[in-house]
Parts: C-alpha cells; sequence; structure tokens
C-alpha cells in the first residue's frame, strides 16, 4: 500500500507537468462557477485553453488518436485533470464538459462517417459547444416521460415542445436532442434521438433564474423545428438505449470536486475566529462533535477516491464504490454552511461584502438545494445503489406495459 | 496509486474467510453468548494452528513477522463473523503494549507464548463510569506491587496477563501514570465476571491487592504508551466493525429480496432502498478510513493517530447504523433471539465502547486535527 505513481505514471505526469509549465503559465485560472461560464471574457479564455490541449493531443486524453485524442488510460486522464487543477486551469474545461463527455462519444457511437467527420474536431477544439437536451418539465428524474414530440414528414422531422435544466445551452452550437416519436407504445419504447443545430429557426434558450440568483441553467423551446432525417443517431424508436450509452458515459467520469470548497478545514478556520456563549467556538463541544463527524465523511471520501483511482491504475473498472461521492459532499456542503451560519449567529443572515468571508457559507448553502438534485437526486442516486450495487429489485412500474398517451399526468 | 491491498494480501482475507465461515457459524458464537465459557476454545486453538496470533509480531519473537496489512485483513473476518474468541484484547491491545512499551527482556519471554497460542492477555483502563481520563486513574503502582480495581475488561476472567494503566506518583495529570504488566494467576488478584450487552465477549471487572506487577516502559510516561496502544488497537478493531456493517448489510439485503409484503418484495420499496443504500455508503466510507489507518500502521505515519480516530469513529457509526437498521428491515423476526440480528446489534455497540466510546474518539480526531491542521 503506498500512494506513489508507478514508472509509468510517473512518466506521464512529469511529460504533463512540463507541458503545462510551458503552456499554462500565461492563462488565468478559471473556476467552476456556473454563471461564470456564459461570461464571454470566460468563454474566449476557455476555447483559447481547449484549442491548445487539443493541438498538444491533450484534449481527450482516452480517446483514440486518430480522432484526436491521446490514446491513453482512464489513470492517464486522472493524471492530467490533477496536473491540469494544481495548475489552476481545471476550471477552463468547463464549457466542453458535456459536449466531450457525454454527446461527442454518443455522435461517435450512432452518427455517420460524414457526421463524425464534421464535428469531431471542432468540439474537441473549443471551436463549437454542444449540450444534452434530454430533461423536461414532465420528466426530471424520469427522464423517459418525456413529451417533445418529433413527427416525421418525407425526410424531415418537426419538432415541438420544451426542454429544461440544459446546462450551457445558452452558450451551445450543437445539442443532442431526445424526443417522442411514438406516443401509442410504452413510454421507453417511443423515444429517438437527434442532434441539431442550437441556431435551428424555432429554437429559443432562456435562462433559468436559480434560487440562489445565478443562471447555469437553461430551458429551451422547440417550436415547429426541421430537423432532416440525416441527423438522427440510431434507428426510431431506440432513443432510450442511445440515451444510455450518453448517460454511461457520464457515469465513467471519476468525481474529483468536494463541494464548492467548503468542507472541514473551512468550518475549523471560521470556528477560530469565534466566540460562542462559552467562550472560543473551537472549544466547544457541540461544534467539535459536529467537525469530528463531518472530517470522516470527507476523508473516507477521499481515500474512497484513491480506491478509484487504484482500480483504474491496475486497469480495472471501478468498482460500485464510485458511485457515492454526490450523496456524500452534496448533503455535507448544506449542512456544513448551515452550521457555520449558525456559529456566526444574527450576522449569519449577511452575505457578500457585509457576510463573514465574503458571504463563502452563505453562497455554499444557497447552492447545495441545487447540488442535491443536478444530475440525479440524492433519492434517486440512492435507488441507483440499491438497484445496480446492491442488486434489490426495481420498484413497481405501473407505467411499464402501459402506451405513453394512456399514462396519467399530474403536475 | 495503490491503495489496496497485494494480492497476497487478499488471498490472505479468502483464506480466512473460508476457514472462519465452516469453524465459525452462528452456532459457535451463541454457545459463548449463551455458556459460561469465556471464549470458544476449540475455534480459539484453531486459529492459533493458524498462525493468525503471530501475523504482526516479529519472527525473531516467534511470530510470522508479516506486517499490519495481513493482520488488518485478518481482522476484517474476524469481526464479520463475531469470533467470540480473545483474538482483540490479546493481539491488538496486550501484544501491541508490549510491543509499543515492552523491554527487550519482556517481549522475549512473552511474545512467543502470544504468537503460539499459550497465553490469553488484555488491556484494562476504566476504573468507574464515565470517561477515562489521567484524573479517574486510582489504581497504584509502587514499589513493583499493584493495588486497585478495573471494571469492564474484556476477557478480564480468562486473561492469563494484563497491560494495567495505573498510578505510579502523586504527580498530576498524565506524568504520574504508568503502565504495568500483571500475571494474572499470582496472588493478590481477584475477578469477578460481570453482566454485559455482550455475552459473546465476556467482561469482568479486576481487583489488585498488593499483587506482583512490572513496568511496561518509564513510569510516566504510561497515559502516553496506552495511547499509542489505543491507536493501533482502533484501526484493527475498525476492520472488525467493517467486516460486521458488511454481514449486517449481506443480511438485510437478502431478507429485504426474499421477504414479500403488500405483494411485492420489501426490497422494491424506496424506504427500505435507502436505507439499504445508506448502509452501503457508510460502510463504504468506514472501509475507505480504515484503509488509511491500516496505511499508517503498516507504515508507522506520522498521520497515525489522526488515521486512528478517523477508522474508528467512521468504523463505530458504519456498524451501529447497520446493525440497528438491519434489525429494522427484518421488522419482528428481527427481534427474535432465532435471527442473528441481536447477535451483531450487540456486538456493534461492544466494540464502539471497548478502548473509548465514540465520542472521546471525536475529541480527539478534533484535537489531532488542531495539530496537524490536516483539515
Amino acid at each position: 500500500m503506498d500512494f506513489e505513481d508507478t514508472a509509468e505514471e510517473a512518466r506521464f505526469r512529469t511529460e504533463v507537468r512540463r507541458w503545462l509549465e510551458e503552456n499554462a503559465k500565461d492563462t488565468k485560472a478559471g473556476g467552476d462557477d456556473m454563471a461564470e461560464r456564459a461570461d464571454t471574457e470566460f468563454l474566449a479564455r476557455s476555447r483559447a485553453w481547449q484549442t491548445r490541449k487539443a493541438k498538444a493531443g491533450y484534449a481527450r486524453i482516452t480517446w483514440p488518436k486518430e480522432v484526436g485524442g491521446y490514446g491513453g488510460t482512464p489513470i492517464q486522464q486522472v493524471i492530467f485533470s490533477q496536473e491540469e487543477g494544481k495548475a489552476n486551469v481545471g476550471g477552463l474545461g468547463g464549457p466542453f464538459a458535456i459536449g466531450l463527455g457525454m454527446c461527442i462519444p454518443t455522435l461517435m457511437a450512432y452518427g455517420s462517417k460524414d457526421s463524425i467527420g464534421r464535428y469531431v474536431k471542432p468540439a474537441l477544439h473549443g471551436e463549437e459547444i454542444w449540450c444534452q437536451l434530454f430533461s423536461e418539465p414532465a420528466g426530471g428524474s424520469d427522464v423517459a416521460g418525456l413529451r417533445t414530440r418529433a413527427e416525421k414528414s418525407g425526410d424531415t422531422w418537426t419538432v415541438n415542445g420544451q426542454k429544461i435544466w440544459t446546462t450551457g445551452a445558452q452558450i451551445s452550437d450543437y445539442g443532442i436532442l431526445l424526443t417522442r416519436t411514438d406516443p401509442n407504445v410504452p413510454k421507453h419504447k417511443g423515444l429517438t434521438m437527434f442532434y441539431l443545430s442550437m441556431k435551428s429557426p424555432g429554437v429559443e434558450v432562456r435562462p433559468i433564474k436559480q434560487a440562489s440568483g445565478a443562471s447555469g441553467f437553461n430551458e429551451v423551446f422547440f417550436t415547429d423545428v426541421k430537423i432532416p432525417d440525416s441527423q438522427r443517431l440510431g434507428e426510431v424508436g431506440q432513443g432510450w438505449q442511445v440515451a444510455l450509452t450518453t448517460l454511461m458515459h457520464e457515469r465513467l467520469a471519476v468525481g474529483g470536486g468536494q463541494g464548492g470548497g467548503l468542507d472541514v478545514k473551512e468550518l475549523m478556520g471560521l470556528a477560530r475566529t469565534l466566540e460562542l456563549e462559552d467562550g472560543p467556538a473551537l472549544k466547544n463541544a457541540g461544534v467539535r462533535e459536529r467537525l469530528a463527524d463531518w472530517y470522516v465523511r470527507s476523508a473516507g471520501l477521499k481515500y474512497t477516491t484513491y480506491r478509484t483511482m487504484t482500480a483504474l491504475s491496475r486497469g480495472q473498472q471501478p468498482g460500485p464504490e464510485a458511485s457515492i461521492a454526490k450523496i456524500v459532499v452534496a448533503p455535507k456542503l448544506q449542512d456544513i454552511s448551515a452550521f457555520a451560519m449558525e456559529l456566526e449567529g444574527e450576522a449569519g443572515a449577511l452575505k457578500g461584502e457585509d457576510g463573514v468571508a465574503h458571504g463563502a457559507f452563505q453562497m455554499g448553502w444557497m447552492s447545495a438545494p441545487g447540488l442535491r438534485i443536478a444530475g440525479g437526486t440524492d433519492e434517486i442516486l440512492r435507488n441507483i445503489i440499491a438497484e445496480r450495487v446492491l442488486g434489490l429489485p426495481q420498484d413497481v412500474r405501473v407505467d411499464k406495459d402501459v402506451a405513453f398517451n394512456k399514462l396519467p399526468s399530474g403536475r | 496509486m495503490n491503495f489496496d491491498f497485494s494480492d497476497d494480501q487478499k488471498m490472505l482475507r479468502d483464506q480466512a474467510h473460508k476457514f472462519l465461515a465452516e469453524k465459525c457459524t452462528s452456532k459457535i458464537v451463541r454457545g459463548v453468548l449463551q455458556g459460561a465459557e469465556g471464549h470458544d476454545k476449540g475455534l480459539w486453538k484453531a486459529i492459533a494452528e493458524m498462525g493468525w496470533l503471530g501475523t504482526a509480531i516479529p519472527e525473531n519473537y516467534g511470530g510470522l513477522g508479516l506486517g499490519y496489512l495481513e493482520l488488518c485483513v485478518i481482522a476484517e473476518e474476524l469481526g464479520r463473523v463475531l469470533a467470540p474468541v480473545p483474538f482483540s484484547s490479546t493481539v491488538y491491545l496486550f501484544a501491541e503494549a508490549l510491543l509499543v512499551a515492552g523491554s527487550e527482556e519482556q517481549k522475549a519471554r512473552l511474545l512467543p507464548k502470544v504468537a503460539a497460542g499459550e497465553i490469553v492477555g488484555t488491556f484494562a483502563r476504566a476504573e468507574g463510569v464515565g470517561a477515562v481520563t489521567p484524573k479517574s486513574i486510582r489504581a497504584s503502582f509502587k514499589g513493583g506491587k499493584l493495588s486497585g480495581k478495573k471494571i469492564a475488561v474484556v476477557d478480564g476472567a480468562d486473561a492469563d496477563y494484563a497491560a494495567v494503566l495505573a498510578r505510579a506518583s502523586d504527580e498530576p495529570g498524565e506524568r504520574g501514570l504508568v503502565l504495568a504488566l500483571v500475571d494474572l494467576k499470582g496472588s493478590g488478584v481477584s475477578r469477578r465476571a460481570q453482566d454485559s450487552i455482550d455475552p459473546s465477549r465476556k467482561h469482568a471487572e479486576l481487583t489488585f491487592d498488593n499483587a506482583n506487577a512490572e513496568a511496561l516502559g518509564k513510569p510516566g510516561d504510561g497515559w502516553q504508551l496506552a495511547s499509542r496502544v489505543l491507536d493501533r488497537a482502533a484501526i484493527l478493531l475498525a476492520f472488525e466493525q467493517v467486516g460486521g456493517a458488511d454481514t449486517c448489510l449481506a443480511m438485510a439485503k437478502e431478507y429485504a429480496i426474499s421477504r414479500y409484503a403488500f405483494g411485492r418484495p420489501i426490497g422494491s420499496y424506496q424506504a427500505i432502498k435507502h436505507k439499504l443504500a445508506d448502509m452501503y455508503v457508510n460502510t463504504e466510507l468506514a472501509r475507505s478510513n480504515a484503509y488509511f489507518g491500516a496505511w499508517a500502521l503498516s507504515t508507522n505515519a506520522r498521520e497515525l493517530p489522526l488515521a486512528a480516530a478517523a477508522a474508528r469513529v467512521s468504523a463505530t457509526q458504519a456498524f451501529d447504523y447497520a446493525a440497528k437498521e438491519s434489525t429494522q428491515t427484518h421488522g419482528g423476526i428481527g427481534y427474535t433471539w432465532e435471527m442473528d440480528c441481536h447477535l451483531y446489534y450487540k456486538r456493534s455497540r461492544e466494540l464502539g465502547l471497548v478502548i473509548g466510546s465514540q465520542r472521546s474518539w471525536k475529541e480527539k480526531l478534533v484535537t489531532e486535527l488542531e495539530l496537524s491542521n490536516a483539515a
């Protein structure tokens, strides 16, 4: 047991470090802030950085060299991301994460040779941004319950409906779109996948103002949008299988984020500066007990990530332990932030420049509800662990064998 | 990154798993739980014959000299089946006390006997209700004689030797304490079995009246030495706790799949799924913390005290949650004597209290964080 790289990993890390020292030194750091992603200055920096990486072959470590990747292993991808993070340029990949992580792999699996030739390279070089148009007002956790209709006439499909929670739609050039093409069959069987230009007539993107006040997600409306049949991915009615490919690529990503940088260390830092009724906050038994509780979860997750990396390093698929990160991180962020605000007392209500540490905990608390929902709610993630890891039976599906248009619908 | 056990260590774990699945059935655990014997003698002998007692004891003291990672994988398997033997008292506590504090002569005299399964050892701290603090230690060790009383000593009735935390002088706080080595078969030692929440691990009160004893390490260092021993034991016990939590989850899972209510398996209801998913998450976090502890123990790392406290708290929480919610998942049948749920429920609490409760380890954890600024 040790935390060292293998000789081959060490060689790759040195190579990456050297390249980053040369190439990242004049690049300004970029954050993970969703709101910032829409900022044009940030976007220009991100594109420039992506182009530089792509030219050097580092834009997609695990993709084959033929399509512009590095032809590397998953552990090399982890090492590259770690070093990018240390060089403070990790956040610059944000605008391209969904496109390169999910959309383009789906296109490569189901698209024509021509479309692969046309779209992969510009996406890799940061010239074109992609978004994923799956979720709908009526299909959130239950994605297959989506209602956006695509109807065929000749060689052209006409799309009407609405998508929601679409990350980056406002900056995207293209999107992959899951639609209902047959409402007369059970819900999973009547879906079809397409890709389209976000500049197509009839596509309207409206940013959603979130509870935090920021806008990272969008609603996307489709009004008589025309898509040629040549932009279909997979067979008609096979959209769910295609979507599963997309979502599987999402799951391969190794989660490294720890929740906005607010953790036990930051809470201890705050407790060091505050006085409570009985003296320094850091000496208060109640505070200390909570610190220990959160520390063991943070440390447990950190070392779980090490176990995942070890599996990757040995050329194995990561085990199910990789699936627990978000369930741990998001509620912990919410709890730590709320507790910090309680320690701050009445001043805990203040944020921004009036708040303690620029209102960092207030911001964390405000973003936590979104984190607990986005990309799979706490509840859906628990279902996934129970069903796919532990092998518990699926819940009874009352909609399984019923035609989609015969299903009851509530809100 | 190589944060996992080696293939050889995994093979040892598999061997231990198979061996214990056969030799340490629920019937064996229940035999000790319901009987007067302090432990299962047949299982203890078989374990000694496997050489496990000397796993981490150096070869020059009669051990196998394999190391702590090997001992960790064995601990996990012992915890999985609730082995009713004095393994933790003898190996994680008594042998570690000798290794940490003993003189060359003491180690050479006793460690080979531990490794061969010839003696049972234990560790005695508490004297009354409440946290064990330097102030709470009144047992006195002076001029080679030990007097005083220790309570809730696990395997106290069966042990041949004990390492005992005692007071060597009137110096205040830690500085007055000593770790004393006592032959429990000598004169001046009396024992009384104590009733406990988990009779598959027997507890006893030990009374010393001018009993012959010798210092383990320097008088004045007792508290620090005991602390180091407990850190090491905490990591090994964490593996037992993770093993126990694993079994609880497996039992709950099997029951949730096969038990039907309202026309379908109860495991198809989200109320049950989410409970089991939480058990899984807690247990994986605890396992990862225990792994870090194993690394710290095997390399004698600077991070060992923090790693020990984190493993202890995390594993105690995981086993506690898994044992109580596994029982809950089983419903009424889970509360019967016939089912094994209560064996794990009892053991989870027993392991959570031996060497000090979660509350005191949390305090220690935060103290370590303050020292290391590692948080």
